[in-house]
């Protein structure tokens, strides 16, 4: 057999050595085009999310002079707060189409549109904009004040090209009159596009002022999961697989144990999600809607990836470092602190950090728990309660936009994946760096 | 239990002068007998070495010594193992106490990836052996200059031991095990990840520290146990064949397969 293998010069490739060659080509193929495929999905996303969500963080901004009239807003004229506060967001209006006609005066533009038509221009949180800013010093009132007011959602749209005059030719939104207008108002530079901290900052707003809505509150609720998810599941996870790796025997219960943990890490996040709202909400009746529970949900879903990373890397610890701390009459728990969780602990950190990120993206089971709170307060109103008091979470707050009829919260929704992307990204990039920066070697 | 074969062997012991005596050791992993029946005494201030094939239980036997069998879930201990006198597998004595009077090299160096001083600090710390700072850097000289790799790396103390060289990584897992002032030295096959000139040098550091401790070294290599021990222990498939003075096993063995092995017939 020999013979026939070796009688040929090492120049005469053998039909099996072609085929072995081919093969490999094949496969190094495949290689590449899963990982081209891959790349353009990933791009196709980015892409996307870039383009439909960057409009987000700019709005349309309408600036007007406003004549804050005792006639309308103080009758008695005595500047007595409570007489004042007895007038409604409603009564704000017709100032507001004053400064709004004024200002048409002023840069000598006409119009054919009706009051209620022009008032139509500025967002609906504008009448309340002023009311705030009069309640808190009554002896504003006679005085003419320069506001910047969100400019109305569908006449946003227009500016950001979603609608065209054809697009709302039978709309009870927007009119075309309108877009003339504002077309107008925009060369002379009483309106002008801008960046839009409200949006990062802001609470959300009901659903007849998209333009008002922001993540911000959504945000301060997620940092209040992170924040239970990782005083909780960190101690507890690290404690859990440090005795599971390190000190308990081998046996069938710490067999069962660990099938246990590794099923869990794939249960469904939404069963999390009932088994929460059963057992905080419904029977220890925790408050609902709070970052408390959610945070405690969200917990039971990161430990198993918490305990799972845990223990690959404690396992990872060559057994020599046990040896040799145990050689030298060290303690097991020694041993153990001393050395091994030293040496497992950038793999620790980046176990819990994927973990959080992991939670952080999280929605289904916080719709169960209806972490959805519609709060609508700025901050730092809103942070005051902090755990206990309702609130909701960046994913589920994009949940609740994507579901809004108004195209407007769907932009939102985009710029609101923008957002959470970055933090995700961020803490990803964090987890790495720290695996870099404490990887020892041995 | 078995006395009647205590006393049988007993008789060709000699007693006083031994430190550690074994007396019918068993090691089972599960259901595998790896030792059988092992019975040896291990003399105070002198080199004993352990010799035999791979798989022999030579070992097994060695870390019998300072119980770190223990770690081993699987692993079962019988028989008798007494330290001074005293039963190290008697339920009463903590592994952990055993251990700083028994201290150990293994056969890979594993030094903790720390600095060269913390990696010697550690046992006299964690055993409360120094009060003060000042102590605590006397041990990690004297502990040093005892292992005889003081002068290479008394400049470098705070850089980090893994980045030594394997020689020098070895004898500082030596200065480890003598900071803690052990009364045996356990040595698994120290230099078979050594080249010669680390060798030699880690052998003439075993014949410096005969005089203060009692070293015990499993080697695979019989010229190294020719060089540095007084007595020789040779293992085969799990039982220890012959114990005696390291001389005579080397020229006029008793046992055929003693004689096999020396010579290169079987191992």
């Amino acid at each position: 057999m020999t013979e026939t293998f070796h009688t040929n010069s090492l120049f005469n490739i053998s039909d099996k050595t072609k085929n072995r060659n081919a093969a490999e080509r094949r496969f190094r193929m495949y290689g590449i085009l899963a990982i081209s495929i891959g790349l353009l999905m990933l791009l196709v996303l980015a892409t996307t999310i870039i383009l439909r969500g960057t409009s987000a963080f700019q709005q349309t901004f309408i600036t007007l002079e406003v004549d804050l009239l005792e006639s309308k807003l103080d009758k008695k004229g005595n500047r007595n707060i409570d007489d004042i506060k007895k007038v409604s967001t409603f009564g704000y209006s017709p100032i507001l189409v004053n400064a709004m006609k004024q200002a048409l005066e002023k840069h000598e533009i006409s119009t054919s549109l009706k009051k209620k038509a022009l008032g139509g221009i500025i967002s609906k949180s504008a009448p309340s904009q002023i009311r705030d800013f009069v309640l808190e010093d009554v002896n504003r009132i006679g005085q003419t004040v320069v506001f910047k007011f969100l400019v109305n959602g569908w006449i946003d749209g227009y500016i950001k090209g979603r609608y065209s005059r054809e697009s709302v030719a039978n709309s009870k939104f927007a009119s075309a009159e309108q877009f003339d207008l504002i077309d107008q108002l925009l060369e002379v530079g009483v309106v002008e596009k801008k960046f839009n901290f409200d949006f990062i900052f802001g609470a959300d707003a009901s659903d007849q002022r998209p333009e008002a809505a922001g993540i911000g509150v959504a945000m301060v609720g997620s940092f209040y999961l992170m924040l239970v998810v990782l005083v909780l599941s960190l101690p507890l996870g690290v404690a859990a697989s440090i005795y599971l790796e390190e000190f308990a025997k081998q046996n069938v219960f710490t067999d069962i144990i660990e099938v246990t943990i590794s099923n869990l890490a794939a249960v469904p996040s939404i069963v999390f999600g009932i088994l929460g709202l059963a057992v905080f909400i419904n029977y220890m009746h925790l408050p609902q809607s709070t970052p408390i529970v959610g945070g405690l949900v969200l917990t039971l879903m990161t430990l198993p990836t918490i305990i799972i990373s845990t223990r690959a890397s404690l396992k990872s610890v060559p057994p020599s470092i046990r040896d040799a701390a145990l050689g030298l009459g060290a303690s097991k728990m020694q041993t153990v602190f001393h050395h091994v969780l030293p040496l497992a602990a950038p793999g620790i950190l980046t176990g819990t950090i994927i973990g959080m990120a992991q939670a952080l993206g999280e929605s289904a089971p916080l719709l169960l728990i209806g972490m959805i709170g519609y709060v609508a307060t700025n901050m730092p109103n809103t942070i005051s309660e902090g755990l206990l008091s309702p609130n909701s979470a960046m994913p589920a707050q994009i949940y609740e936009w994507a579901k809004r009829a108004d195209p407007a919260f769907i932009e939102r929704a985009w710029g609101g994946i923008i957002i959470l992307l970055i933090f995700l990204l961020t803490m990803n990039t964090m987890a790495v760096i720290l695996r870099r920066r404490f990887e020892r070697r041995w | 239990m078995k006395d009647q074969t205590y006393l049988d062997r007993e008789s060709n012991l000699t007693p006083g002068i031994s430190k550690i005596s074994a007396k019918n050791v068993n090691v089972y992993y599960d259901d595998v007998q790896a030792l059988k029946d092992v019975s040896v005494e291990i003399e105070k201030n002198a080199v004993t070495s352990f010799i035999g094939p791979s798989g022999c239980g030579k070992s097994t036997f060695l870390r019998c010594l300072n119980r770190m069998n223990d770690t081993i879930d699987i692993c079962k201990v019988t028989g008798q193992i007494l330290l001074e006198g005293e039963d190290i597998y008697d339920p009463k004595i903590d592994p952990v106490q055993l251990r700083a009077k028994v201290g150990m090299v293994f056969q890979k160096p594993n030094p903790f990836p720390k600095s060269v001083y913390d990696n010697i600090a550690y046992g006299p710390k964690i055993h409360g052996l120094a009060n003060t700072k000042s102590d605590l850097d006397e041990i990690v000289e004297k502990s040093l200059r005892r292992a005889a790799i003081w002068d290479e790396v008394k400049d470098r103390l705070s850089s980090p031991a893994t980045g030594l060289s394997g020689g020098q990584q070895q004898r500082i897992c030596i200065a480890r095990a003598i900071a803690t002032s052990p009364d045996i030295l356990l040595m698994d096959e120290p230099c078979s990840a050594l080249d010669p000139i680390a060798t030699a040098q880690v052998e003439e550091l075993i014949d410096e520290l005969r005089e203060n401790f009692c070293v015990v070294i499993v080697t695979h290599s019989m010229q190294q146990a020719a060089r540095v021990s007084k007595k020789t222990a040779f293992f085969h498939l799990g039982s220890l064949v012959e114990f005696g003075d390291t001389e005579k096993i080397f020229t006029n063995p008793n046992d055929p397969r003693t004689e096999s092995y020396i010579t290169g017939r079987i191992g």
